[in-house]
């Protein structure tokens, strides 16, 4: 059972700080008529990790979406590192290089190198030569541990190393704060493990992490703290291991329930 | 009574053997494509139609071989081949239509399209200036087959200078230039291209508010292209000592790749713009691309070249006169563009939306995101729509004939009308040699862009 054993997790490496890095206050969206998102009030502080589930439907992947503002807002505020978002383009390109993004369905760019992949927004956002970028992109699909993968195209890739691949290009603009939306929920089991260990590295690294995912186990080990979400509301926050052994609403424990008996 | 035996362990692999002969090899490529269908005799029903298969096969053997053949007797085998005696239409025609050759003679009359070549080439080029065109036509066939040719050092540049400099080099030598454009258009010009840039330093410094800041990449884009502008109307004002030929003089092979050449390479970079405006979130650019889109769509090619001859010299002022050629140019350029931009919309909207997320997750502009990542994955889907707009062009600049221009197939059909060399061969042959010109152009494109095709998917699922 070498395979299954668990990952070392050392929480000291995990410490958060005072710094407020993510404030929404009093947020609402609308898709049409429908009301999507109700009153969200959330703080994150730096070096966080927050594991958000909740059923589907729920608004959590529009949530984090509105935070780096694939989504827009109608109401409310946003605040990502003191800037404010709203309409204005800069502010929105700049706030979007310093939060990486993990999709679901990946979303790498099939006509580039997993190389490519990563070096593009250095080079092209942040200005960077071409040579320092691929460094850079080397260091960081090293640290996703597939540096032999570089000048694969995604289309010749697992699942799982994908995944990964996206994971590094994110990392290359070294963004402040991560979303992962559900990153994986399009994995096959046995590719499920090699991305949640990228992401428990990560934690260890002090990044601050907002997860949208169904992996318990994963919010059990690594966040400090799990939202539930339901109808567009956030209904419990709590720190996981209050969560799980003593939910306090009715909805957070039939969700549980659901999820874990089986 | 069940069987309960079901459990089993498969204790060795099986190696790797070749296929059956019926699915490798010569003999399986002539069975699955020759004989799979007209060999099964395993009942009444599947040999009947078997038996049709082989009898369909033989009659449609004959009527191609047959057709193929007397094609290639016309051209080749019965065709006269040269004129030592200059007969002109002697040589070509029968003894009983007043030649040398006997009756019921049939085939090619080479010596004419010989005699013609000129015309079909440069038309009514003055022959002491041909060196002008020759030297056209040699850069542009060495500049684009560099371009083209996969792992040359610099094609970009190559491609670059093509797009740019060459329009210039070919207008100068073609034209001979020295124009008269007067200093006030120049300056006019300058002045324009400078404020534009000027604009753009603003909105890029965040003068003039956010919402025109989007519009700093259009501000420079317009500046740099007014520039250029400029400068190739400082250079095209230069006496090169060349003596001015009238475009009315051009013809022949040199109209056709001038009309098909400009079509197409305005109509590409023109309908992206396009395709990306109809794709806009911007009400303006939108509803500014869909009406010229449609407009250009609903009305066919020939209107818009009479138009262009007949309507618009009623709404310019006197003495204002466009050249003819330059006329139709615009014409065509506009009308491919409109088509183009719907293909490369099919493209856009061919895309996952996920890339645009992904792009856009990463820091990327629209412009960025758009030239880096949706554009080159959008055009290489298109590819097939894109060149057959462009082989679609080719082929209708053969339409300009209505306005007066002659064109390869206008210029040989003036030819035919030659009464020194009327024969019964006079128009197969033209329409041959004009038809075999053609398809030399459009199955390069076709062929070339199947390559592109294959090249481009390496690396895509």
């Amino acid at each position: 059972m070498t395979k299954e054993e668990e990952k070392e997790i050392d929480q000291s490496k995990m410490t958060i700080s005072e710094e407020v890095v993510i404030k929404v206050e009093q947020m609402n969206k609308w898709f049409g008529h429908f009301h999507v998102l109700r009153d969200i009030n959330l703080t994150v502080n730096k070096g966080e990790r927050i594991v958000i589930c909740g059923p589907s439907g729920s608004g959590k992947s529009t949530l984090i979406r509105c935070i780096n503002r694939l989504e827009e807002h109608q109401k409310g505020l946003i605040e990502v590192n003191g800037v404010e978002l709203n309409d204005d383009v800069k502010k929105i390109d700049k706030i979007r290089s310093e939060v990486g993004m993990v999709f679901q369905s990946f979303n790498l760019f099939p006509h580039l190198s997993a190389l490519e992949n990563c070096s593009l927004a250095p080079i092209w956002v942040r200005k960077m030569p071409k040579k320092e970028a691929d460094d850079l992109a080397m260091k960081y699909l090293e640290i996703v541990k597939i540096p032999e993968q570089a000048l694969k195209y995604p289309g010749q890739l697992s699942g799982g190393q994908q995944q990964r691949v996206a994971i590094a290009r994110a990392l290359c603009m070294e963004p402040k704060i991560m979303l992962f939306d559900e990153p994986t929920s399009a994995l096959d089991p046995e590719m499920i493990k090699e991305v949640l260990d990228t992401m428990i590295d990560l934690a260890q690294g002090g990044m601050t992490m907002l997860v949208v995912t169904h992996e318990m186990g994963f919010a059990r080990k690594v966040a400090n703290r799990v939202i539930f979400m339901d109808e567009g509301q956030i209904v419990e926050q709590n720190n996981p291991n209050d969560f799980f052994n003593n939910p306090q609403s009715d909805r957070t424990k039939l969700f549980l329930s659901q999820i874990l008996d089986h | 009574m069940r069987n309960n035996n079901y459990k089993f362990v498969q204790k060795e692999v099986i190696a790797q053997q070749p296929p059956p002969l019926s699915q490798a090899g010569v003999t399986g490529w002539l069975w699955k494509n020759l004989f799979s269908s007209m060999s099964n005799f395993s009942s009444i029903s599947a040999a009947l139609q078997s038996i049709i298969m082989i009898i369909l096969t033989f009659v449609l053997l004959y009527f191609c071989g047959g057709q193929l053949y007397s094609l290639i007797d016309f051209a080749l085998i019965s065709a006269v081949w040269s004129d030592p005696e200059v007969l002109k239409r002697g040589s070509c025609t029968t003894v009983d239509q007043g030649g040398s050759l006997p009756s019921g003679w049939s085939g090619a009359c080479w010596p004419f399209i010989f005699a013609k070549k000129k015309l079909l080439i440069y038309g009514r080029y003055p022959a002491e200036e041909l060196w002008r065109v020759n030297l056209v036509y040699l850069t542009l066939f060495l500049g684009i087959g560099y371009t083209l040719f996969e792992g040359a050092k610099g094609r970009q540049w190559t491609g670059l200078a093509m797009l740019t400099i060459f329009p210039l080099f070919a207008l100068i030598l073609l034209t001979g230039a020295n124009f008269n454009i007067s200093w006030s258009t120049n300056l006019l010009l300058l002045g324009l291209s400078i404020l534009f840039i000027f604009f753009g330093e603003l909105t890029r410094r965040n003068f003039l508010g956010n919402i025109i800041s989007e519009l700093t990449s259009l501000f420079y884009i317009c500046g740099v292209t007014l520039f250029l502008i400029f400068i190739a109307a400082l250079l095209l004002s230069i006496d090169y000592g060349l003596s001015y030929v009238e475009t009315s003089d051009w013809g022949g092979l040199l109209v056709t790749l001038v009309v098909a050449i400009t079509g197409i390479v305005a109509s590409l970079p023109l309908g992206i713009i396009l395709a990306l405006g109809r794709r806009s979130n911007m009400p303006i650019a939108r509803t500014i691309s869909t009406i010229f889109i449609e407009f250009w769509r609903g009305i066919p090619l020939i209107t818009v070249l009479f138009a262009s001859s007949v309507l618009l010299p009623l709404f310019l002022p006197d003495g204002v006169d466009f050249n003819k050629l330059l006329r139709a140019l615009i014409g065509v350029m506009l009308f491919s563009a409109a088509y183009m931009a719907e293909v490369v919309r099919g493209g856009l909207q061919a895309m996952p939306r996920g890339q645009f997320e992904g792009a856009s997750a990463v820091g990327l502009s629209y412009f960025q995101s758009m030239r880096l990542i949706i554009l080159p994955q959008a055009l290489t889907h298109v590819i097939p729509g894109i060149v057959n707009t462009f082989i679609g062009l080719f082929k209708d600049t053969t339409l300009v004939l209505i306005i007066g221009l002659f064109d390869l197939l206008g210029q040989a059909q003036s030819t035919i009308a030659d009464a020194y060399w009327s024969s019964p061969a006079q128009a197969p042959t033209a329409y041959l040699t004009v038809g075999i010109m053609f398809f030399v152009f459009c199955f390069g494109m076709s062929r070339y862009s199947m390559f592109m095709e294959r090249k481009l998917s390496r690396g895509h699922k």
